[in-house]
Order: C-alpha cells, then structure tokens, then sequence
C-alpha cells in the first residue's frame, strides 16, 4: 500500500498523537513507515503539521505537493494552508471549529473559520466535523485528537483497519483516560462510516 | 528488535552499537534528542551528561577518548562555535577513542540564528565529516564514523539536517548495547600536549593523511551513483539527496550521485562519476559546498564541464529546500514538460498568521512586563538572549532590543551604558544559558566597573529545547540527584553588589526591586524565580467579575493568549488559563480574580 497522509493544526492540539498512532497502526499491519513532524519554535502557538508515508516508494520524510490522499486538519485555516498537498482526487477531515491566532485580540481580523471550511468544500471532496460537538459529551476538546483517526478509519480511505488503530490508542493512552478516547474514536467512526467509501 | 524512532533516536542507536562509552553535549534544537535516547537507553558503564556548554561537552569527550573510550559529542551547528576552540585544536592533537562530534545544521533556518554550514567546520578544521540523508542511513553511518575516527585516531564530524533528525523511522537495533573495553590513558606529552613544534608537524602529517581518506572515501558504501549515463548529472548530499532520489524514480535515466562523505571530497570518486558527464546540478542546502569542490576538482583535473547550483543561481541560495523546489529546478534542469498535479490555491482567503509566542501564564512575560512598567519614561537598553525569552520581543511587551547568541546580552548591555552613562543597561537571561555562557560576561562587569542590571529569567529548566535538565534543576542526566549550583550564590561570589530574588507574579513586588536597581550604582542582579508553565501543574484559573468595563486594558498591556475577546467582551480561555494572575494585577477596577484548585 502506498499513502501518504498529512496531519496538520495548531502547536498543543495532540497532531503528534495522532501521526503517531497512524504511523505505528500502518507498520502494525506490515508496512514501511516514514514519518516527519514540527518540533521547536514553531510548536507554541504557531502551526504544526506532521508528514506520514506509508509505502517503500517514499524517500523523504516530507510528502510532496499534490500527492497526500489524506490531510487531517484540526482547524480550518491550518487545512487551507495545507491544501497543496492534497491529491487532486484527496479528501480533507477538517474539525470546523477555528483556532484564533493569539495576537486577535491585539489585531483582530474577525477571522472564524467559516471562509475556509466555504473555501474547502468548493475545492475538494471534504467530511467537516464540528469537533465542539463530537467532544462536548467527553468534557475536552482533546480528545479530539482521536476522535478525527475514528472519522478517518470509518471513512475507509485510510487503509487501515480500525481495529488495528484501536489496538495502537490502547497501547499508548494512559489507563485513566482510556475509556474516554475509546468512546471518542467510537464516535468519530460513527461519523466517518456515513461517508464510507467501499 | 525494530522501533520507530527519529532521526535523533536512530544517532543515538547507532552510536551505542558502536559500543560508545562516554556521550555528552548541550541541547539545542535539533540536535537535543540524541542525548536524551541515550539517558533513557543507558547501558551499563555508559557515561551521559548535559555539558554545561558545548565547549565543555567536547573537552570531557576528548579527555575520554584519550583514554580509549568511544565518545559522542552532540550540539546544534551554532552550539560548534562555541565548542570550536577545543575542536581546532583536538584536530591538531588528534585520539586514540573514535570519537564522533555530532553537529547538527538547521536549513531554513528553523529554529537557529544562522545558516551555517557544519561541512565548512571540517573542511577548516582539516577533519572527516559524514552527511546522512535518512534516519536509517544516519544509523549505519555512524557505526562508520567510529571506524574512521579510530583508524586516522581523529575526531569526526557527523552532520545530520533537521529533516533527518526529525523524520522517524522503523530502525532495527539490538536489545541491549555492550559499551567498549576502555583501555585506559597512557600519558606522553609529546603526544597529548599542544605546543607549536608538535602543530607544525602533525599538519603535515594531516594533509597528507586527508588525501589518504579522500581515496578511502572514494570507495565508501554511501558514495553512490544511481540511475543511467545521461549527459546531464545531478550531485546532491544528504536530505537533498532523499528529495532528489523520490523524483527521479520517474526518470531512471539520469545519473544521480550522492556525496555522503563531503569532506575529505572523494576526488577519485566524483571524477569517474563524471566521465561522460557535460552538465552537473548540484543540489544541496546551505552552501555550495560539492558545488566548489567539483569546480575545483575540475579545474585541477582540465575537466569541463557546467556547473550548476547555487553560484548560478539554478539552487536558491539560502532556506532550506524540499520535495517540491527540488522538483521545481529538475523539471527546468532536465527540460522536463508538465508540472505536478495538485490543487490550486492561488485564490485561497488570506490566513491567520500564527506567530510564536510566551505560553499563556508564562512567567517571563510578568517579568518583562514588571521591568517595562517600572522602568517606563527611563532611558533603557534591554538586551535579550537566546531561548523562549527572545518572543519578549514581540508585541506588546517590545522588551527585547537586541538578540545575537547564547551569553551576548550581558555583555552587550555593559558596551551600551559605556556609550551613553545615562543610560540604564538590562539584560535579560535564562537560566540555562546563564550556567552556559552568562557567568564570565558578569565577572567582566564587575571586574571593568560596570553599570548594569542583570535579570535572570529562572524558570528552573532549559524550556526552549524541550525542558532539559541543567546545574541549577538539581538532577543529571544519570538520574543523579545532585547539589544545585544556586545563582545568587554564584553572583554574590562574583561581587554582584546587589543580588535580590523575586516572583515575578507578584508584580509589585518585582517593580519594586527593578525601581531600586536601577537607582544603585554598579552590577546588580534580580533574579526573577517562578517555574515554567509548560512543566508545572497550573495553580488555579482566572475569571472575570461582573464589575468588567471590558477597557481591554489586560489585552493590550501584556499580551497573554489566555486573554481573548468573545462577541467583542474580554473573556478568558478556560483550556489555556493557569491561573498565575497577572492579568488580575493589571485590571483597574480588579475585575479578575484568582481561583485556585
């Protein structure tokens, strides 16, 4: 199998989860993994974005434009940034809710998401999640981190079985929280099977 | 056993298959984790520290490998300046321990000061230097690196990019590591001690050694030629060499030579990799480095032949390059028809621009804030340093009027005040990089009768490069709990006349100490203490009373992303609120409260 997948939102969302995950799910069921991530500077506040490529044709660790079948977007504008990555014929899960820069409040451009996810839909084939609602019965939009794998697994377009990744979340969440990301991966799935692609 | 790991992960693996002994350096993005796997993996017998500087990291390495043992040095490209002076002259001196120097470059740059160019440093300092293009490359290589140093009993360069300390990888690595036998130093001044007969000789004796390895290198595993024998041949090195790879897989034909050994150049090598060869593009970031050294090579040699990369312009000349660029000069290169197939977003609404900045609740910003308002309508000079701290430049804090390198705001802020008595000097440093480069730059205030203010951020943790340990947290990286070097213990023995510690969260309190300083002649130093947010459990939330006259006062003073507006009122983000109060201090009509869990 060869994918690439491209995860990307704002520095503190949980992404490297999630591309950790998805990295360690792949390699679980046989395949060659490479992966990149943002680590630095970048990580407080700014965007992040984590390269997963799945396959022995991948050289780089960073996936080249027009060749990601699958961005997972944590925020609007960060999917709209990244969207020259995307495969002419890729689909976008893109959480709907905005993430607003910290300098708004300073500088307030009025900026709230909504022309992007309007942006999105007229470009490519996109499943948008109101992450707000998919998280509210969990208490913290963290748990979106895993609720969007439980979309992306459902959706059938990232090639790996859900089982598998849910084996991945029980081997990396700590106990505590486990029955909560579960129950989000649950939900998340139940979004994404609507738009099953068989 | 296989485990994903970075780059950094598979350096360090790789280092400890080669049965390293000692390993030591200074963090600095993104060359941190290698010391960091090590600590976690540490076998049996192996010594791991954070050096306080990268100078000392590599002088305790070299003491080490005097005796025999296999050491690792690590540090960001900019981190070898500092260490270059042991380096220049342990080049001279040479080992007897392989001993690995791991500097790593920062195209872009990412997350450094400059773009420099670790390849150069060999090269100057007459030392092999290896280039891996992947995090499994990176494994093997330095297993070869081991070998070369101990054969030419020379230090040697490993020269990772960030995109190779950061890619992950499955790497295929024993379960447990078995450090080397060390065999133990046996003294010989003529040997171990520098003098200049000993330099002049052993210059000589590296000259013609390095020709000697440039013949080795020329036969080297990681010296390749791919693809066909078209007229028309790419040269590229490490990450370069991955992106230029996936390209080409579409156009087997051209031939495709990795340089994985820049330095000595691998003459004989690239010579025969270019026979038949009319046009070369060299690919590479950073400098033209292959580039010149073909030219070179060429001119030797009566060889013609076009050269293209940086120097004509073909190869940006600075920032770091990738799929796409590369893609972008190849098709051109190769008169390829067509472009790539990919969305196009020319029409895309405007972005948020995300700068960084100081984390909601972080104490630096109090104590910026602190020394602003205390200090407002004085003629101040506030230099800053290297760490999260530098974002105390941005707005509206605007409390940081110079950044150059690690230690320099101490110093700088004493050459401002000599050019203007009336001015007031501050300068603002963490406390890592206080232990690192700051402690000499007070002595030379105190001992030239300076006038300064010295602030000490001490947020009791080197948090910029991942929360890494130093002399003043009290723990090593040997899991030892240790004595913690106190800085105002340091500054007072120093002759610091006024040495004060204040919680910059109490913000009267910290005016108050800044206002005094600054009224008292000669060094003196505040050290403003309270924990980083990132590692500390937050003490409660803030929240906004009834009485808000929503002046916005709170936002525009100090800038905390916990402050937002919602519908046009200030609100606080409950997910990013710690609590720490500040914002409360500042409310005219103290319409925020603290409450604490």
């Amino acid at each position: 199998m060869k994918k690439d997948i491209l995860i990307c939102g704002v520095g503190g969302q949980g992404t490297v989860l999630a591309s950790k995950i998805i990295a360690a799910s792949a390699m679980e069921a046989g395949d060659l993994v490479h992966s990149a991530e943002t680590i630095g500077m970048a990580q407080r506040g700014g965007p992040v974005t984590s390269h997963v490529r799945i396959g022995e044709e991948a050289y780089s660790p960073l996936i080249p434009f027009g060749s990601a079948d699958m961005i997972l977007s944590f925020e609007p504008a960060e999917a709209v940034r990244n969207l020259r990555y995307l495969k002419p014929d890729g689909i976008v899960i893109v959480n709907s809710v905005p993430v607003k820069p910290v300098t708004e409040s300073l500088m307030p451009t009025g900026y709230d998401g909504t022309e992007m996810i309007a942006y999105l839909k007229k470009k490519c084939t996109c499943i948008v999640v109101d992450g707000e609602a998919l998280c509210r019965p969990f208490g913290s939009s963290r748990y979106f981190n895993i609720a969007i794998l439980g979309v992306a697994a459902a959706s059938g377009r990232l090639g790996i079985a859900k089982e598998i990744i849910l084996r991945e979340i029980e081997r990396r969440v700590p106990a505590k929280y486990l029955e909560a990301n579960k129950a989000a991966f649950q939900a998340g799935a139940e979004i994404g099977a609507q738009y099953e692609v068989k | 056993m296989k485990e994903y790991v970075m780059g950094n992960g598979a350096i360090a693996y790789g280092a400890l298959k080669a049965g390293v002994n000692l390993v030591s350096g200074y963090p600095g993005t993104p060359s941190s984790e290698i010391v960091e796997t090590v600590a976690k993996a540490k076998p049996e017998g192996v010594h791991v520290e954070w050096s306080v500087n990268e100078k000392a990291a590599m002088e305790v390495a070299a003491a080490a490998a005097y005796s025999g043992a296999r050491t690792l040095v690590t540090m960001k490209q900019v981190g070898l300046n500092v260490a270059s002076d042991p380096l220049m002259s342990l080049a001279y001196v040479g080992v007897k321990g392989g001993m690995v120097v791991v500097s790593a470059d920062d195209p872009g740059p990412i997350s450094s000061q400059t773009e420099q160019d670790t390849r150069r440093f060999a090269e100057f300092a007459r030392i092999p230097v290896f280039d891996p293009s992947s995090p499994e490359e990176a494994y093997e290589m330095i297993q070869d690196a081991y070998e070369c140093s101990e054969k030419y009993a020379t230090p040697v360069l490993f020269r990772p990019t960030t995109r190779v300390d950061h890619a992950y990888a499955a790497i295929d690595r024993p379960e447990k590591f078995e450090p080397n036998r060390v065999s133990g130093f046996i003294k010989n001044s003529k040997k171990w001690v520098i003098f200049p007969r000993l330099s002049f000789a052993n210059h000589a004796m590296i000259e013609k050694r390095n020709v000697e390895i440039g013949e080795e290198f020329s036969s080297y595993r990681f010296n390749t030629v791919e693809g066909g024998n078209s007229k028309k041949a790419v040269v590229a090195s490490g990450i370069s060499y991955a992106y230029a790879k996936e390209f080409l897989e579409d156009y087997p034909d051209v031939k495709l030579i990795r340089i994985g050994t820049p330095y000595p150049f691998p003459e004989s090598f690239v010579k025969k990799a270019l026979e038949g060869v009319t046009e070369v593009l060299s690919l590479e970031e950073l400098s033209p480095y292959n580039e010149e050294q073909i030219a070179r090579l060429c001119g030797r040699n009566g060889i013609v032949l076009t050269i293209r990369g940086k120097l004509t312009g073909d190869v940006p000349a600075s920032g770091e390059l990738s799929t796409n660029l590369i893609a972008g000069i190849l098709r051109k290169y190769l008169e390829l028809p067509g472009e790539a197939s990919e969305i196009d977003v020319s029409d895309a609404p405007e972005l948020p621009v995300r700068p960084p900045v100081l984390c909601a609740g972080c104490p630096h910003r109090a104590s910026f804030y602190a020394v602003k308002k205390a200090m407002k309508g004085r003629n101040c000079y506030f230099c800053g340093d290297i760490g999260c701290y530098t974002l105390g430049n941005a707005m509206p804090l605007d409390m940081c009027d110079t950044c150059l390198c690690m230690g320099a705001g101490i110093t700088m802020a004493q050459g401002f005040t000599w050019m203007d008595k009336e001015g007031i000097g501050f300068a603002f440093v963490g406390d890592s990089t206080f232990f690192a480069s700051g402690m000499t730059g007070v002595v030379n205030a105190v001992y030239n009768n300076a006038n300064m203010i010295l602030c000490v951020l001490d947020n009791s943790t080197t948090a910029m490069t991942g929360h890494q340990p130093h002399p003043g947290t009290g723990r090593n990286m040997m899991g030892d709990i240790v004595e913690k070097v106190d800085i105002a213990s340091v500054l007072t023995g120093i002759g610091v006349s006024k040495v004060v510690t204040v919680d910059p969260l109490n913000l009267n309190e910290a005016m108050g100490a800044v206002r005094m300083c600054a009224d008292l002649p000669g060094v003196k130093a505040i050290i403003f203490k309270s924990p980083c947010v990132a590692i500390s459990k937050p003490v409660g939330k803030c929240h906004i009373t009834g009485g808000c006259l929503n002046c916005g006062k709170c936002i525009k003073e100090i800038g905390c992303p916990g402050l937002i507006r919602v519908n046009g009122r200030v609100t606080i983000d409950p997910n990013l609120c710690t609590g720490c109060g500040l914002c409360s201090q500042i409310c005219p009509v103290d319409a925020i409260q603290e409450v604490t869990q």
